[in-house]
C-alpha cells in the first residue's frame, strides 16, 4: 500500500496571526497603573534634590504636615527605619581579568531609597510627602524646606579619574568602579606585527528611554494579614517581588506584584526603583493604599539612564583589510549609584566587539567610572548598540584604510557560514550565522552598486549621498544561569511556563515572561496551538501578576521567546507524553503504535483511530478510566535554563543625503536584513524590527541627554529631549534570512533588539561617507544637523573633521 | 489655602450629556480621566510633547492637556471610548488592528484621535502629510511605518476611496515608500 503524506493541517507558527492584545488597547479598555484607584488611596510626591553633590544640612518637613490634605511627610531618616538595607544591586562588577577570579571586592555604594546625609545627583529623593490627592502632595512638596551644602560635581570621566578629582565616595578612595577585562590570544603581538593597525575614539552619549507610559506604582497594604499586592509599571514583577520582600523584610510570600497594562519599556522598567519601596514602606506605615505617577519631567531625572560610553577601538588587519586582531578600552558612566544592573550593562557587550568577523586575537576591557549624574542601566541593546557600533564603524574606517569598498571587507571578513556551535576570536560560542547571505540580500534591496555608481557621478540637487553599511552581531536570550555564575551574577537564567488542559477543551498557558507590548498572548497562543493541536483562540494565556504566575524571570534582553517560549514549548512536550499514555489505553493500543500527526494521536496504519489532546484532558478529568500510574488532571510546568545564548545578526543599510550648506541628514533609503532565526509571527516580529530601529535612528540623529557645569540635566523634558516623530523617521525595507538556533528547540534568536544595534552605525556611517566628498575625516554620533554642519565648516577651514 | 472656586460645565462626551463641577485650573485629560473614569485617555508627558492625551473636540484633534476643563464647556467631545460600536471595532481601530499599528498600545489612543482628526479635515493622504499631521504624537514602539499606513488605509475606507498604500508589513515591500 503507497504511503500519502495526509495535508498537514493548519500550522500557526510562522503565520502573522493579528494580535490577541489589541481589541482591548485599541478601544481604551487597557488599564495601566494611572488608570487604577481603590478607596482610601493617598498620593506619594517626592522632594528631589535640586543639585548634583551636596550635604544635606537640614531637611524640614513641618511645613507640609500643616498643609490641607496632607497626611504625612517623611525625611530619609523618618523612614530608615523601614529598610533592612541598601537597594539591591544585583549584578556588582569588581576588578577582574577574566577568566581569573576577582582581585577585590567590588565597589557598591549604599543606595538608600531616600537619601540621608548627602545627594549625589539632581533627582535623588530627599523626602516623601502623602496627600490626599495627587495636587495636595504636589503642593505639599513645595512646602518642604532643605538645605543643601553643594560640594564640587564630578560630570566627566576622564576628570573623575584624574589625581585630585573630587570623591563621590571617599571609601573607595576615587571615582573608579572597577576595570574588567579579558583577553584571547596573543593580543600585544599581533598588533605590533600587523601591517595595518586603525584606532578610532567613539562616544556614545547618555540616553533618556522614553518608554510613553512613565513609571508609576500602586500598592494595597492588608494590615490584618500583613499581605501586600504591588501593581507597578514594571519588566520584572517576579524579580521585583524577591526584591521588596528582601529591602522591606517582608514575607515574600505575603507579596504579590502585578504589572498591569505596560506602555513599552527599553529596559526602564528592568529595575527596582526607590518609588516602588517607598510606596510598599509608606502603604505599610499608614495602612492604606498608597499611589505614585511619575512627571515626565521627573522621571528624566529618575528613571534610568542608558550608555554614556567611551571607546578606544583598535583593529590589526592584513593590508588586503583581512583582520587579524580586535582591542577596545572603555570608559563606562555608571552615574552616581548602581541601580539594579548598572556594572554589568557595558560588558554585556564583552563578547561582540569582533562583531560578526573572524580574527585570532580579541582584548575587551572596560573602566567603570561613577559620577554625580542619574544611574545609567539597561537601555535597549545594553551592552551591544556600544559593541555594534565601534566594530561597524571601525570596519569602514578599516576599508578606507586598505583601499576597499566597506562591502566587501566585511564579506572578507565574516566567519563562514555555521549551523552548529562555533568558537569566535571572544571565546564565546555562536550558535549558527549566516552573515553572508544578509549582506548580500541588504545590497540587492538597497541597489548597492548603482548606488555607489550614482555617489562617483557627484552631487544629487546639491546634496551629498552617504551609504552606510552595519553588519551587527547580538546576543540574546539571557541567559545559561552558569554563565551568570561564572560572571559572579545574583540570579539565575531559566524561564518556566505552565500549560493547563480544561476539561473543556479549552487551554490556559501560564508564562513567566511579563510582556509590554511585545505580543506575546499572541505568539505563545501559536506556539501553543501547533504543539497540541488545538486553535490560537482556544489558548488564554496569562502573565504578569505573581499569584497567577508564581515562576518566572520576566521581560527583558530579548529573552522572552528564547527562554520562556522555549519553557512553553517543553511544557508542550511533557502534556503530549502524559496524553500520549492516556490515549494509547483508551484506544487499547501500545504507546509506541501510536504517532502525532496532525495535532493528534492516531494509531500508526489507522488514521481513522485516534485522540486529541482536548479529548483526553476530558478523560484526565473524569479519571473514570485512567492507566495505573497515572493522575488525573492535564496540567505541566517546565523550566528551562538555556544552554547558551542566541546570537542574531544581519546587516542594515542606511542611505542619506545630506545638505552641505546646513548639515541637514535625510534618510532616504533603510533596508534591513534581520536573521533572528525561526519566526513565530513575522508581523509582530517586522514590528520590533521597525521600532528598534527608530530608536536606532533617534540614537544615531537625535538623542542626547545634556547635562551643565553643575550637573543639571538641561535636557530635561520632552520639549527639549528631541524623541524623533514620524515627521523625522523615514519607512522601512525589510527582510529575513533564517538560520534557526542550535540554542534551542525552536531555533529561535530574538529581535527585541535588534533594530536598536543595529541602526546607529548603518546611519552614522552613511553620514560619514556623504562627509567625506566634503572633506570630512571623522564624525561621531549623533550626526545631528548642528554637529553635521560644524564637522563641515571645521573642514573647510582645513581641520580634520 | 484658599478654596478654589468650582464652575459647572456640560459637554456632550462620546454622545451622552454629562455636567459636572470642576475647578478652574483643571485640565480637560483629568477631568476625563478622573472626573468621567474615562481612563482611556493617556498621559504621557508634562510639556504638550506627546500627544498621548489627544481626543476630538468639535471633531477637531486636540492635546487634552493643553486645554481647560472648563474651556470645553458646551462642546462635544469623543475620546477612544467612543469610537466602537455594537463590539464592532471603528474603522481606523480595525485598521490601526490589520497594520500592526501598536504594540504597548499607551500611546495608541492619541494616535487614533490624532489619525481620525488628520481624516476628518480632509487631509492629504501621502505619506509625507500623515507624517506631519502625526508631528505631536509620539510613539516608541512602532517606528511609526504601519500607524502611518493604516491611517491611510482607513482613510480610504471612511472617505469610500481606495488608500494609496498597500497592506501588510514591512517584510518584503521592496523599494522606497516616501517617508522623509
Amino acid at each position: 500500500m503507497t504511503q500519502v503524506a495526509e495535508p498537514e493541517v493548519t500550522r500557526y507558527v510562522g503565520g502573522g496571526l493579528l494580535r490577541k492584545e489589541d481589541p482591548e488597547l485599541l478601544t481604551g479598555q487597557g488599564r495601566y497603573v494611572d488608570d487604577l484607584s481603590l478607596p482610601g488611596m493617598v498620593w506619594l510626591a517626592f522632594v528631589r534634590s535640586p543639585v548634583a553633590h551636596a550635604n544635606l544640612t537640614r531637611v524640614d518637613i513641618s511645613g507640609a504636615r500643616n498643609l490641607p490634605g496632607v497626611v504625612a511627610a517623611y525625611s530619609g531618616e523618618d523612614l530608615a527605619g523601614e529598610f533592612t538595607g541598601p537597594m539591591p544591586c544585583a549584578w556588582p562588577v569588581a576588578d577582574r581579568t577574566m577568566p581569573d577570579e576577582p582581585s577585590s571586592d567590588p565597589r557598591v555604594p549604599d543606595h538608600w531609597p531616600v537619601a540621608r546625609d548627602r545627594v549625589r545627583y539632581g533627582g535623588e529623593i530627599v523626602a516623601v510627602v502623602v496627600a490626599d490627592s495627587r495636587e495636595h502632595a504636589m503642593d505639599a512638596v513645595e512646602a518642604v524646606d532643605v538645605d543643601y551644602d553643594e560640594l564640587p560635581v564630578v560630570l566627566d570621566m576622564e576628570a573623575a579619574l584624574a589625581d585630585g578629582a573630587p570623591m563621590i565616595y571617599e571609601q573607595f578612595g576615587g571615582n573608579r568602579t572597577y576595570t574588567w577585562s579579558l583577553a584571547n590570544g596573543e593580543v600585544d603581538r599581533v598588533f605590533a606585527e600587523a601591517p595595518v593597525t586603525v584606532k578610532e575614539r567613539y562616544y556614545h552619549p547618555r540616553l533618556i528611554p522614553n518608554a510613553i507610559e512613565p513609571r508609576g506604582v500602586l500598592v494595597q497594604p492588608s494590615p490584618a494579614t500583613g499581605e501586600f499586592t504591588i501593581w507597578s509599571a514594571t519588566q520584572i514583577p517576579h524579580i521585583l517581588r524577591t526584591l521588596s520582600a528582601l529591602t522591606l523584610g517582608i514575607h515574600e510570600g505575603k507579596i504579590r506584584v502585578v504589572a498591569p497594562e505596560v506602555g513599552g519599556g527599553f529596559g526602564s522598567k528592568l529595575n527596582a526603583y526607590a518609588e516602588e519601596f517607598i510606596g510598599l514602606a509608606v502603604a505599610r506605615k499608614l495602612g492604606t493604599p498608597v499611589k505614585w505617577v511619575e512627571e515626565r519631567s521627573e522621571g528624566y531625572l529618575a528613571t534610568i539612564h542608558g550608555r554614556d560610553v567611551l571607546q578606544d577601538m583598535e583593529v590589526a588587519a592584513t593590508e588586503e583589510g583581512k583582520l587579524l586582531g580586535v582591542r577596545v578600552s572603555l570608559l563606562a558612566d555608571m552615574g552616581a549609584y548602581h541601580q539594579l544592573l548598572s556594572p554589568i550593562i557595558p560588558i554585556l557587550g564583552a563578547f561582540l566587539y569582533h562583531g560578526p568577523y573572524d580574527c585570532q586575537a580579541y582584548a575587551f576591557s572596560c573602566t567603570a567610572v561613577f559620577t554625580n549624574k542619574t544611574p545609567t542601566d539597561a537601555y535597549r541593546g545594553a551592552g551591544r548598540p556600544e559593541a555594534a557600533y565601534a566594530i561597524e564603524r571601525i570596519m569602514d574606517a578599516l576599508a578606507r584604510r586598505v583601499g576597499k569598498d566597506p562591502a566587501d571587507v566585511r564579506a572578507l571578513n565574516f566567519i563562514p557560514p555555521f549551523s552548529e556551535p562555533t568558537a569566535v576570536a571572544s571565546g564565546v560560542f555562536f550558535d549558527s550565522g549566516n552573515y553572508g547571505a544578509a549582506l548580500d540580500r541588504a545590497k540587492a534591496l538597497v541597489g548597492y552598486d548603482e548606488l555607489r555608481k550614482q555617489q562617483q557621478e557627484g552631487r544629487r540637487n546639491g546634496k551629498l549621498l552617504g551609504i552606510g553599511l552595519s553588519s551587527y552581531i547580538e546576543a540574546c536570550g539571557v541567559a545559561p544561569s552558569q554563565i551568570i555564575a561564572a560572571l559572579k551574577g545574583g540570579a539565575g537564567g531559566w524561564e518556566a511556563a505552565t500549560i493547563r488542559c480544561h476539561p473543556t477543551g479549552k487551554v490556559t498557558v501560564v508564562t513567566g515572561t511579563s510582556p509590554h507590548g511585545q505580543g506575546h498572548e499572541t505568539s505563545w497562543s501559536q506556539i501553543t496551538a501547533d504543539a497540541l493541536g488545538v486553535t490560537p483562540d482556544d489558548v488564554e494565556v496569562l502573565h504578569g501578576d505573581t499569584a497567577i504566575s508564581p515562576l518566572g524571570l520576566d521581560t527583558y534582553g530579548s529573552r522572552s521567546l528564547a527562554v520562556g517560549g522555549t519553557a512553553l514549548f517543553k511544557a508542550a512536550e511533557k502534556i503530549r507524553a502524559k496524553a500520549k499514555t492516556v490515549a494509547a489505553h483508551e484506544l487499547e493500543v501500545a504507546e509506541e503504535d501510536l504517532e502525532w500527526v496532525n495535532g493528534r494521536f492516531q494509531v500508526a496504519g489507522a488514521p481513522d483511530k485516534a485522540k486529541t489532546i482536548p479529548e483526553v484532558a476530558f478523560s484526565l478529568w473524569t479519571a473514570h478510566n485512567l492507566p495505573a500510574g497515572v493522575e488525573p488532571g492535564l496540567e505541566e510546568t517546565a523550566v528551562w535554563d538555556p544552554p547558551n545564548f542566541t546570537f542574531p545578526s544581519g546587516t542594515h543599510v542606511c542611505v542619506v543625503e545630506v545638505d552641505p550648506e546646513t548639515g541637514s541628514v535625510q534618510i532616504v533609503k533603510y533596508v534591513a536584513v534581520d536573521d533572528c532565526g525561526n519566526v513565530i509571527n513575522p508581523m509582530i516580529v517586522d514590528g520590533q524590527v521597525m521600532g528598534g530601529i527608530a530608536q536606532g535612528i533617534a540614537e544615531a540623529m537625535y538623542e542626547e541627554a545634556q547635562y551643565d557645569d553643575n550637573g543639571v540635566l538641561v535636557t530635561g523634558n520632552m520639549a527639549t529631549y528631541r524623541i524623533p516623530s514620524a515627521a523625522e523617521l523615514p519607512s522601512y525595507t525589510l527582510d529575513r534570512v533564517e538560520t534557526p538556533s542550535t540554542t534551542n528547540p525552536l531555533g529561535v534568536k530574538g529581535v527585541g533588539e535588534a533594530g536598536t544595534i543595529a541602526a546607529p552605525p548603518a546611519v552614522v556611517n552613511a553620514v560619514a561617507d556623504a562627509l567625506r566628498q566634503v572633506g570630512v575625516e571623522f564624525i561621531d554620533l549623533p550626526v545631528s544637523a548642528e554637529h553635521v554642519w560644524r564637522a563641515i565648516e571645521h573642514a573647510k577651514e582645513g581641520g580634520q573633521g | 489655602m484658599e478654596v478654589a472656586l468650582l464652575r459647572r460645565i456640560a459637554c456632550t462626551v462620546n454622545g451622552v450629556q454629562r455636567e459636572a463641577e470642576v475647578e478652574p485650573r483643571q485640565l480637560l485629560v483629568y477631568f476625563l480621566r478622573e472626573t468621567l473614569g474615562l481612563t482611556g485617555t493617556n498621559v504621557g508627558c508634562d510639556t504638550s510633547s506627546c500627544g498621548a492625551c489627544t481626543v476630538l473636540v468639535d471633531g477637531k484633534s486636540v492635546k487634552s492637556c493643553t486645554m481647560l476643563a472648563v474651556q470645553a464647556d458646551g462642546t462635544a467631545i469623543t475620546t477612544i471610548e467612543g469610537l466602537a460600536s455594537d463590539g464592532q471595532l471603528h474603522p481606523l481601530q480595525e485598521a490601526f488592528r490589520q497594520h500592526h499599528a501598536l504594540q504597548c498600545g499607551y500611546c495608541t489612543p492619541g494616535m487614533i484621535m490624532a489619525g481620525l482628526g488628520l481624516i476628518n479635515e480632509g487631509a492629504d493622504m501621502s505619506d509625507e502629510a500623515v507624517r506631519l499631521g502625526l508631528e505631536g504624537n509620539l510613539c516608541r514602539c512602532t517606528g511609526y511605518q504601519n500607524i502611518v499606513k493604516a491611517i491611510q488605509d482607513a482613510a480610504g475606507k471612511l472617505r469610500g476611496a481606495s488608500a494609496p498604500a498597500s497592506a501588510g508589513t514591512g517584510t518584503g515591500t521592496a523599494g522606497m515608500q516616501g517617508g522623509s
